[in-house]
């Protein structure tokens, strides 16, 4: 991608535009991709689908065979991390592969276009694949105001969203922000951020939440489209369940240290060293839903519970409000001060009850009753 | 009177009190359990260890058969007694629960001082019942949706979507956690009123949930 970056001729919008006649296969034989390498991205893949592995050369015909698809990649309220995430990708040839399918017509950040000439390549691409095209958006869109938070070449993020994904295939909304609001729509969510679904509804959004994303999760679905000619199924999140099926807790590589009761205590303590479990530590994996464990990050390098660090939970909705705080497993109690743990709370209120009715009690034995006579008496 | 001859009454049915008692038992263990599940001890000494695995296994044990109680006294509160019917725990919706309440009401805060005997329940004790009812519900519910989540796209997960659609797993956990010292609230207040009716009222209130019979002075009609 460096390269084409660089401006070598070999990509680049204009010419990208001109070449959706070629199938992918043809794309990467012309690139000089190997086909061992063709194959191996297509084992990754079927893996990434959490498909058995007997389905690779069908996605590897498939893709021979299948036309790339037109793309193009909005940036709204975002820290460009996705894109980061994408262009990182450490083994050059799979990431050769991944950014020739994701091929894109149009996105911001790496176009070599600007101003005018690349605001004419959106709406070129968007009017001559209407229906026909992938929208791909990172970052939240701000609705406060009319949203005139966020606007890029003179229209707000909202009015750009309703246009580009009202006339696209599928929206995917690659990270946490742009598939729920994500840090910008944190409390007071000072610019009315929502995520896509939300902004634009109605039309056909699949969540890739995640900050970052993980690319290869955002291949596999676009894979997954083209494979099988349709959109993956998704969780009541909008979430593809390939990705995000699974619960991180249940799969994660510490569990047996959960199982077993062993704990991480403190940072950098014993049980810290040896790895063990980081749920007292604050770890959200018990309410994450994602294939992290097994996909891992940076070509599955690592993750952050593999790298020691507990599970922040970044790609549930509103996790910066409801995973919060970091370090401590359950949320504090709305509307007591913060650093009042339920515990501390419940303590207090059955401390408050057993004294009341002790007081109770003694009144009840200083006084004289009276029996019911025969007409106030019930039994 | 204290002194006068009394009648012998079955109250409290089978069922009621068999409910009764295994909620009180899963209540003890659920929160035993629950607890060490809200704050692990480091028990395991190596890895294949399994006391956490015991602890929850325990726990949702002992949650299906709670489940299961509270559902059944909430369907003998339709088949059972009158003294166990669903009405007795809305006093007031007639004219006699009101009163009656509001002379519990001035006997519980020491305004009055003739003790106002009951057969059944007494209306505050089943206006807690009520709220207690209220907690089961949260508790059952959240712990199953937590539960569920081990199966994502299982049938019960799908059952209680609902749950995930309305609140969030951090708050469902928080809601259980901080419910159970709800239940510890109910549980002073109950097991105090409870011994308080049995020294005022002579009718063998404590006994009347093991044997069933409460004594009153009145003949059953
Ligand atoms: C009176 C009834 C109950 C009490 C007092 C109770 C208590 C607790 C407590 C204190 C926790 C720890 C919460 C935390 O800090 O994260 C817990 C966890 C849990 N409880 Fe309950 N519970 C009750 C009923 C139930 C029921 C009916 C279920 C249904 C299956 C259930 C399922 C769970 C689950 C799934 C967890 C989380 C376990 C985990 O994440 O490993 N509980 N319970
Ligand atoms: C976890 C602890 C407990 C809970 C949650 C609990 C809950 C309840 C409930 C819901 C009822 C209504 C019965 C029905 O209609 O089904 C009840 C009645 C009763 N319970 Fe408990 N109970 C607990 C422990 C105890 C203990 C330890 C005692 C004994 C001291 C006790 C004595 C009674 C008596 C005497 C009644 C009948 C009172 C009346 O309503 O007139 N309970 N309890
Ligand atoms: S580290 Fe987190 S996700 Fe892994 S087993 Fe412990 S609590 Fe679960």
């Amino acid at each position: 991608m460096g390269k084409r970056l660089e401006g070598d001729g070999r990509g680049g919008v204009e010419q990208d535009l001109l070449r959706h006649d070629c199938s992918i296969g043809e794309i990467l034989k012309q690139r000089g991709v190997s086909r061992r390498d063709f194959l191996r991205f297509c084992s990754a893949m079927t893996a990434a689908m959490a498909l058995p592995a007997s389905f690779a050369p069908r996605v590897a015909q498939a893709l021979d065979q299948v036309k790339r698809p037109t793309l193009v990649w909005l940036e709204m309220q975002s820290c460009t991390g996705d894109t980061e995430a994408l262009l990182r990708s450490a083994n050059p040839t799979v990431a050769e592969i991944v950014l020739e399918i994701l091929s894109v017509d149009y996105h911001e950040t790496i176009m070599a276009a600007a101003g005018h000439q690349a605001e004419g390549a959106l709406d070129k691409a968007i009017a001559d694949f209407k229906g026909n095209y992938i929208c791909v958006i990172e970052g939240s869109i701000s609705t406060k105001d009319g949203g005139i938070y966020g606007t890029t070449g003179g229209k707000t993020h909202l009015e750009r969203a309703r246009q580009v994904c009202g006339g696209a295939l599928a929206t995917i909304a690659v990270g946490t922000c742009a598939a729920y609001g994500g840090i910008a729509a944190a409390s007071p969510n000072p610019t009315g951020a929502v995520g896509v679904m939300e902004a634009v509804p109605g039309t056909t959004v699949i969540n890739l939440p995640g900050c970052p994303v993980n690319a290869d999760n955002l291949t596999a679905t676009i894979v997954h489209y083209l494979v099988f000619g349709k959109i993956p199924a998704l969780d009541s999140h909008g979430r593809p369940l390939f990705a995000y099926g699974k619960r991180i807790h249940d799969n994660c590589e510490r569990r047996p240290h959960f199982d077993a009761g062993q704990y991480v205590e403190q940072w950098g303590d014993d049980g810290h060293r040896k790895g063990f479990c980081l749920y007292k530590m604050g770890c959200k994996g018990p309410a994450t839903f994602h294939n992290c464990p097994s996909q891992r990050y940076n070509e599955k390098t690592s993750w952050p519970i593999a790298a020691g660090h507990p599970c922040a939970g970044c790609s549930e909705p509103h996790f910066w409000d409801t995973m919060s705080p970091m370090y401590k497993r359950l949320p504090n109690v709305p509307g007591f001060g913060i650093e009042q743990t339920a515990d501390k709370i419940g303590l207090g209120l059955v401390v408050g009850a057993g004294a009341a009715f002790a007081v109770h009690g003694a009144l009840n034995a200083l006084r004289r009753d009276k029996e019911p006579n025969e007409d106030t008496r019930e039994g | 009177m204290s002194n006068q001859p009394k009648f012998k009454r079955y109250i409290w049915e089978l069922p009621v009190r068999w409910c009764h008692w295994v909620n009180m038992a899963c209540i003890v263990i659920l929160s035993v359990s629950g607890f060490f599940i809200g704050n692990p001890v480091s028990f395991g000494s190596s890895a294949s260890d399994f006391t956490m695995g015991w602890i929850r296994f325990i726990h949702f044990t002992a949650a299906y058969l709670f489940a299961v109680s509270v559902m059944s006294r909430v369907i003998w509160s339709f088949i059972g007694n009158k003294y166990s019917s669903w009405r007795e725990f809305f006093p007031l919706m007639t004219d006699a629960g009101r009163k009656k309440t509001v002379r519990m009401l001035r006997y519980y805060l020491l305004i009055d001082k003739e003790v106002p005997e009951t057969v059944g329940h007494n209306p505050l004790a089943t206006a807690a019942y009520v709220v207690l009812f209220g907690i089961y519900s949260v508790m059952i519910l959240t712990g199953f949706a937590l539960y569920a989540q081990h199966a994502p796209q299982g049938s019960m997960h799908k059952a209680l979507g609902f749950m995930y659609v309305l609140f969030s797993d951090q708050g469902m956990r928080l809601a259980h956690h901080i419910s159970m010292w709800f239940i510890f609230g109910f549980v002073i207040n109950h097991i105090y009123s409870a011994w308080l009716m049995d020294i005022k009222e002579h009718g063998g209130e404590i006994s009347s949930m093991f044997s069933g019979y409460k004594f009153t002075v009145k003949k059953e009609e």
